[in-house]
């Protein structure tokens, strides 16, 4: 097992920050939040030039043919940035679902446009409302409405598992054949969509089993998910510590109140816990596919949390101007809100690693 | 509590500590094969001496085998191995019970301050007898006035020709009743500021003079004592690093403290681990109630996540990097892991965990660790001390305003060194 990252990966990690300082400043996020959300030339860069997209996807796809502690090292920096760019959906959830299939040639067709940017992916998997595939006149079709599916604003293909006739299946919809209620979002900075299929036209993507990869790509999701939110606690501590340091109260700068000191030291605690369970859950992906599932659920249920008790202690130990539109700390208190639900409530993530642990 | 209705128990442990061995781990097949050799069987009912005796012997044929000092400088009695080694005999370990507490302070603390700071004839005199078992040490530094502000300690060693006379009295220290020597602190200089007028010395603890007065705790055990020095006469070599630099001996041992405490692998025995409190709720019909699978979860996520922290800060400090502050991370963490735990045994048990009948030797062990839940959170530095060292050291916050930092120790207007 390995916990530290080395070299190369700490190179990874200062390239993709520096990019995201320099196109990603917190200005540009909430300029972007309160526009469509979305950076295409951030996203181009991030992908064209640095390539970190196809981390995880074969060469002969196009990727790196690195690994899922690379990605997670990616994840942790646009979580740190809150990057507005649909990494999430494109480059984890839709190609996770596109490399746990059998099938090669959608993989050879999408992998590498997917990779270089070009094509943005998302995934139609909420449990809540399923939608339905049948056979028209030799075509498959899709009916029904997918919910809050993330990046679904601007997708060009829909990856969607589907009820059939015989259980469920997976199907590519093209994004032109759905239709697209944007919803409110708790989190400005992460878009989600309804997604309204009639009788859309669809292709089957070959697997054997289909909720074999819905599950595979559930871990790999909980693990990316909870990288993302470590960045976040990251960069909320940093700013948070930060300014301990410099506001004065009292006479006395408010780090040096025990009060505000024991809350940051809990939540250094927290960060370095969570940040060793992530990289244990991302080298078990890569590594280790039987503990993974365990790996996966244990980052779920710790980070979370955690994440969202920092980024309302940031709010809380910055005081009123913490609580204003201005200050960043509630960006990262609705992302990580958000993300504490997005795959699952708390209560379900924990009744999940009970079921692994065989409580 | 017993192993043998423990189903879930190697099941658990495996999906963790464990990267799959590699093919050739000759060097853990051979902990495991001692382990289940010589590890000793269960200890209650027997008495302290017998418990010592049979925790002595343990570790003499543990270190004869090659399997205690793993990382330690081979020139010094160890092994000279790699932390990867040392992972591989932990995780072997964490299957058994084994007796030894008593010289975790020899082996984690007062060893590694002799190794930073001894001179070549202090490591080559102490160092391998130590790790054998042969040697007991403790840990002298508290006193009634000095607990989190060790460096406001009284106990003063004066010079006097060749030697040190030594009065003063310790208290809480761990295992003195078993200690051949200790790491003292003593005031050998009233006259500059109190964090610059301590050394450290090494102290036979059968030297005339020395009285340990065995203390009882919460638990109503007696794990820890008084000590009075009285007239105690040490010898000119007994210092450890500097005269007047003692401060720097202290930090120094408070740091491999802090990782040790930390970085301890926790009995599988402990009632409140993960493991045993799922047993508990299994046996109590427990296990299916929704909430109770809830705490678990969450209580089995944060154990793991330490146990994750401290097999990284041990691949960082094989990496190069020196844990630094970063080991009162692990050691609060594991205080509050036990505060969690002691609160799901709670729900787990309810009221049964109050009361019980004779002989319910289960029941006994699980008060026994409610009861000495306390000590995590105080010994070793407070949970407080510990966040104030998280906040100031890693994080750069400004230290509290100090009111004895420049001021000579004699001329304190403040603190605990003005007896009435
Ligand atoms: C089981 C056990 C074993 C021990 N073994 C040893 C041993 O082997 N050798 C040895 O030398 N000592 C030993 N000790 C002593 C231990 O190191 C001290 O008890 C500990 O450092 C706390 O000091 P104190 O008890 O004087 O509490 P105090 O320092 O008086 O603290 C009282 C309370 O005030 C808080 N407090 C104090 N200072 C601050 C501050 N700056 N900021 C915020 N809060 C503060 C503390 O957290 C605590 O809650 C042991 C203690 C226990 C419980």
């Amino acid at each position: 097992m390995q916990l530290v990252l080395d070299q190369e990966q700490q190179e990874l990690r200062s390239a993709v920050r520096g990019l995201l300082a320099e196109h990603a400043p917190p200005q540009r996020v909430r300029e972007l939040a309160e526009a469509d959300g979305h950076d295409a030339r951030l996203w181009r860069r991030l992908s064209a030039e640095l390539g970190v997209t196809g981390l995880v996807v074969p060469e002969e796809h196009g990727g790196a043919g690195a690994g899922h502690v690379e990605r997670a090292v990616v994840l942790e920096e646009l979580g740190r940035a809150l990057a507005p760019v649909p990494f999430l959906a494109s480059a984890v959830l839709a190609t996770d679902v596109l490399l746990a299939l059998d099938d090669t040639a959608a993989q050879a067709e999408l992998l590498p446009a997917m990779v270089s940017g070009e094509l943005v992916a998302a995934v139609a998997w909420d449990q809540e409302s399923v939608p339905s595939a049948t056979r028209r006149d030799g075509a498959w079709v899709v009916d029904g409405r997918a919910r809050r599916v993330v990046s679904g604003d601007i997708a060009d293909v829909v990856l969607v598992q589907a009820t059939t006739g015989q259980g469920t299946a997976w199907f590519r919809v093209r994004g032109e054949h759905v239709a697209r209620t944007p919803l409110r979002t708790l989190d400005p900075t992460r878009r989600l969509v309804d997604l309204d299929f009639a009788a859309a036209p669809a292709e089957p993507l070959s697997t054997s089993d289909p909720d074999a990869v819905r599950a595979r790509v559930r871990d790999l999701a909980a693990v990316a998910l909870s990288a993302e939110q470590l960045g976040g606690m990251a960069r909320v501590l940093e700013m948070t510590a930060e300014y301990a340091k410099v506001r004065v109260q009292f006479g006395r700068a408010i780090g040096s109140f025990q009060g505000v000191k024991h809350r940051l030291a809990d939540m250094c605690c927290a960060l370095e816990q969570a940040e060793a369970a992530v990289r244990y859950a991302a080298w078990a992906a890569d590594a280790a596919a039987e503990e993974l599932p365990l790996a996966a659920a244990l980052v779920q249920v710790l980070v979370a949390p955690a994440t969202f008790q920092a980024a309302a202690d940031t709010v809380q130990l910055h005081g009123g101007i913490g609580y204003t539109w201005e200050h960043d700390a509630h960006l990262y208190y609705k992302r990580a809100k958000t993300s504490e639900l997005l795959l699952g409530t708390p209560d379900q993530n924990r009744a999940r690693l009970a079921d692994l642990l065989q409580v | 509590m017993s192993t043998p209705e423990s189903p879930a128990r190697d099941h658990h442990r495996s999906s963790g500590d464990a990267t799959p061995p590699p093919a050739d781990d000759g060097f853990r097949a051979k902990a495991r094969e001692f382990l289940a050799r010589h590890a000793p069987g269960p200890m209650e009912g027997l008495d302290a001496a017998e418990q010592l005796r049979i925790a002595k012997r343990f570790q003499a044929a543990a270190y004869d085998a090659g399997l205690i000092g793993i990382t330690w400088p081979a020139e010094y009695g160890g092994q000279g191995l790699t932390a990867a080694e040392q992972q591989a005999y932990d995780e072997e370990a964490a299957h058994h019970d084994l007796p030894t507490g008593v010289f975790m302070v020899g082996m984690g603390m007062c060893g590694p301050t002799l190794l930073d700071l001894g001179t070549h004839e202090q490591k080559a005199r102490y160092v391998p007898p130590l790790l054998r078992g042969d040697e007991i040490w403790c840990q002298l530094f508290s006193e009634p006035g000095a607990g989190s502000d060790v460096a406001s300690l009284q106990t003063r060693a004066v010079r006097d020709g060749d030697e040190w006379v030594v009065n003063g009295q310790k208290v809480w220290t761990s295992g003195a009743q078993f200690a051949d020597f200790g790491a003292l602190l003593a005031r050998t200089d009233p006259d500059v500021p109190k964090h610059r007028g301590i050394t450290m010395f090494i102290v036979d603890m059968h030297s005339p003079g020395v009285t340990v007065r065995p203390l009882r705790d919460m638990t109503g055990r007696a794990p820890f004592n008084e000590v009075y020095f009285d007239d105690v006469r040490l010898p000119a070599d007994a210092v450890i690093g500097e005269v007047g630099g003692g401060w720097l001996a202290a930090l120094t041992m408070l740091g491999h403290e802090r990782v040790s405490i930390g970085g301890s692998v926790r009995r599988g025995s402990d009632p409140l681990a993960f493991d045993n409190l799922v047993d508990l709720a299994r046996r109590r019909d427990r296990a299916d109630d929704p909430v109770v699978r809830d705490r678990l979860a969450e209580l089995y996520a944060h154990e793991r996540a330490l146990a994750l922290f401290n097999t990284k800060l041990r691949q960082e400090a094989e990496a190069g990097a020196s844990p630094g502050a970063r080991g009162s991370i692990a050691k609060l963490a594991g205080a509050e892991l036990l505060w969690r735990a002691v609160d799901t045994a709670g729900l787990i048990a309810g009221p049964a965990l109050t009361s019980w009948e004779e002989g319910d030797a289960a029941a006994e062990e699980m008060a026994v660790a409610i009861n000495g839940t306390p000590a995590s959170s105080i010994a070793g530095g407070s949970n407080q001390v510990q966040r104030n060292i998280i906040g100031e050291r890693l994080l750069g916050l400004p230290k509290e305003p100090q009111v004895d930092r420049d001021v000579p120790f004699r001329e304190l207007k403040v603190g605990t060194q003005r007896t009435p």
